[in-house]
């Protein structure tokens, strides 16, 4: 039998329509791939799955029954890390759950599991790390805006910590390489596409759209960042451990 | 609020609250009420790094820096000639609620020089609490220092409204305090880290009964000492340590290598060396005892006074304690694996789960994070090979020494240089 590649859109429940059509069709060496990477070949025998809500929500309720909370969103954590070859290795993983009699997920001597369990703590820090790095400028029409471009699709993720944390003031949080942001109206936090001016500078405190006192600000916070370096223990390796480069762009005190 | 001036005063009052190390933002259990602003829940998170490689949590700052006393190690000392500056409290309250909803901080921790006395000092860090507390709705992290000397009635007030309260010792032992800080007494030190406990302890039995009993210091108490300052060995500053978490149900104790700041030759002279070494296996010896389930006099003790430098304090209690080895990783439990040099916390919940599947080899130790260059000689496994030679104590770590590449060499070779 020829072996199949379920071509799905992207989503969550797209990838979970996809591991149910496994399932469904006793497919024995299916692959998964997200549409994304996926380049029609000659000789492809790429199938396109159809999203489908109560088939992802039937796979989704199965593995949670099946595994610890914090396993199941394991899974999803890594989902979000759009790794070319997460999605195989996610579908051995829940091919290898459903499979067992016993909870398996802590068997970290089965290698895709230690490598969701590495994939997971990665998304993880990238979670962390924006929880840290995100900065908010306040706009003229007083909502405190910040731009990330993480390193995975982290934002839904950031949710409910910012949910939690602002809850008297309105928010943006963009992620301007994958086009979408959360929106905070006081009420609830909705799914946002934003325009933005041909060459917006980001990192910059734009007159046009933030408020005059964010120079303020954010003078007052690069003065504060200089004051607390002990020159005398300037240390630049573990300075860049902690902070690499590529998050220097979120930081204003570093511009 | 005039800019400029606010400008001038953080830059200086910043400054000079840069020697406190504390920056923790853990711990605490206040969440978001009346949708309010902010909350301090469980991990405290770090906005940046400083480029000495410390985390940047807290908005730290002295209200003033404008002090009566001459403590010999304080850059604010009384007889030091430099710029003097104090916020008002409205400034201190308009300059944490702005910084905070900009993500730029967990919070304030608020310190003082001491101006008139004590109770005067205190009375103004909790009027700054207060206000965020009950003005402001502000549900973020507020560290208090807790003044040398301040009233009972004071500090159960801060307690209220603070999420950590802390007294530095600063000096470990007392007669190294009088030689450096004739002013202070030791008694002054203690009498509020007393008062905080007890607070602590009463709210903890009282929020069983009466729910509606307002938190007190929900992330506790924790204290400081400066290393390297008043010629303390390794044992008598991690005895003190042990002191305060046994009696005073601390925290955390903060070790903090000395920067030389003073032409006094009762310290270590300008620009000699801030021993961070020393410092980091200070740590890692309070981690062995806080979290390794070590006793200090395992690691320290009469007959063993200071940490080596040159490796970690767990390997050297290894070296030291050969007998206890190898351990079968198989078997051992859990206490005992987190003895195996090389072997972290986290491996560790790894290794008890993993090795309910199957027995465990060096292979799945390797990608399971174990350092094999130190693990090796004190571990068995499900493989055939492991260190059969009876390697003496000396020669073991030579190897791993050869073998690593200290992240702590290069300082090591500069600190050795100093006794060519
Ligand atoms: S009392 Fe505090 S601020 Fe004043 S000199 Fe002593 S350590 Fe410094």
């Amino acid at each position: 039998m020829k072996s199949s590649n379920l071509v799905f859109d992207g989503s969550f429940d797209g990838f979970l329509s996809a591991v149910f059509m496994v399932f469904e069709l006793k497919l024995t060496n299916a692959t998964i791939q997200c549409q994304q990477w996926n380049q029609n070949g000659l000789f492809s025998n790429d199938e396109r799955v159809l999203t489908d809500q109560t088939k992802a929500n039937r796979v989704w309720k199965g593995l949670q029954a099946k595994l610890p909370q914090n396993e199941s969103l394991k899974l999803y954590y890594s989902f979000l890390s759009e790794k070319r070859e997460i999605y195989n290795i996610l579908l051995d993983v829940i091919q290898y759950t459903f499979g067992s009699a016993t909870d398996t997920s802590r068997n970290f001597t089965h290698p895709s599991i230690l490598k969701i369990s590495q994939t997971a703590k990665m998304v993880g820090r990238e979670k962390h790390r924006m929880e840290a790095f995100v900065r908010f400028k306040l706009t003229k029409d007083g909502i405190y805006f910040a731009n990330i471009s993480p390193d995975f699709n982290v934002l839904p993720l950031l949710l409910k910590h910012f949910r939690d944390r602002y809850a008297d003031q309105k928010w943006i949080i963009y992620d301007i390489s994958r086009n979408y942001g959360l929106f905070y109206n006081l009420q609830n936090v909705e799914v946002v596409q934003m325009q933005f001016p041909d060459k917006f500078n980001f990192s910059a405190s734009d007159t046009d759209y933030f408020d005059a006192i964010e120079f303020e600000f954010e003078r007052l916070w690069k003065d504060y960042y200089q004051s607390v370096t002990i020159k005398s223990r300037k240390n630049n390796k573990l300075h860049l451990q902690h902070v690499p480069k590529r998050y220097w762009k979120y930081l204003s005190e570093k511009q | 609020m005039s800019f400029e001036r606010i400008q001038e005063k953080l830059k200086i009052l910043a400054d000079a609250a840069k020697y406190d190390v504390s920056c923790s933002s853990s711990g605490s259990k206040r969440s978001n009420k009346n949708k309010g602003l902010g909350n301090s829940k469980g991990m405290g998170i770090c906005h940046t790094y400083t480029e000495d490689g410390r985390c940047v949590s807290l908005l730290k700052i002295l209200l003033t820096n404008h002090c009566i006393f001459d403590c010999a190690y304080c850059v604010t000392r009384k007889s030091n000639d430099i710029k003097r500056a104090a916020f008002k409290v409205q400034e201190v309250v308009e300059l944490t609620v702005n910084f905070y909803r900009r993500n730029y901080i967990e919070g304030l921790f608020l310190s003082s020089g001491i101006f008139k006395n004590a109770d005067y000092t205190m009375e103004r860090l909790v009027a700054v609490a207060k206000k965020l507390r009950l003005e402001e709705n502000f549900n973020g992290y507020i560290h208090l220092k807790s003044i040398p000397g301040a009233s009972d009635e004071l500090m159960r007030e801060a307690g209220l409204y603070a999420d950590r309260l802390s007294v530095n010792i600063e000096i470990p032992t007392v007669s190294g305090l009088k030689k450096l800080a004739p002013d202070k007494k030791h008694e002054d030190f203690i009498k509020p880290m007393v008062k905080v406990k007890n607070e602590i302890i009463q709210y903890k039995s009282e929020i069983k009964s009466i729910k509606s009993t307002p938190k007190y210091a929900p992330a506790g108490q924790s204290t400081q000492m400066i290393i390297g300052a008043s010629g303390e060995n390794d044992f008598q500053i991690m005895q003190t340590s042990n002191h305060f978490y046994k009696n005073f149900n601390l925290k955390r104790v903060y070790y903090s290598g000395y920067v030389p700041i003073s032409y006094d030759d009762r310290l270590p002279k300008i620009g000699s060396e801030v021993p961070m070494l020393r410092e980091n296996r200070l740590y890692q010896t309070d981690w062995l005892m806080r979290f390794y389930g070590f006793h200090v006099n395992e690691i320290l003790n009469p007959n063993f006074q200071n940490l080596d430098l040159d490796i970690d304090p767990k390997l050297g209690w290894a070296l030291r304690n050969l007998h206890e080895f190898p351990i079968d990783v198989n078997t051992a439990d859990k206490h005992m694996l987190a003895r195996i040099p090389g072997v972290g916390m986290q491996s560790v919940y790894k290794i008890i789960n993993a090795r309910r599947f199957r027995l465990l080899n060096w292979e799945h130790l390797k990608k399971i994070g174990i350092s094999y260059n130190r693990a090796q000689y004190f571990l068995t496994c499900n493989s055939l090979d492991f260190e059969r030679r009876d390697l003496s104590a000396a020669k073991i770590k030579n190897l791993i020494l050869q073998q690593g590449t200290s992240k702590y060499s290069k300082i090591f070779n500069k600190q050795l240089n100093l006794f060519d």
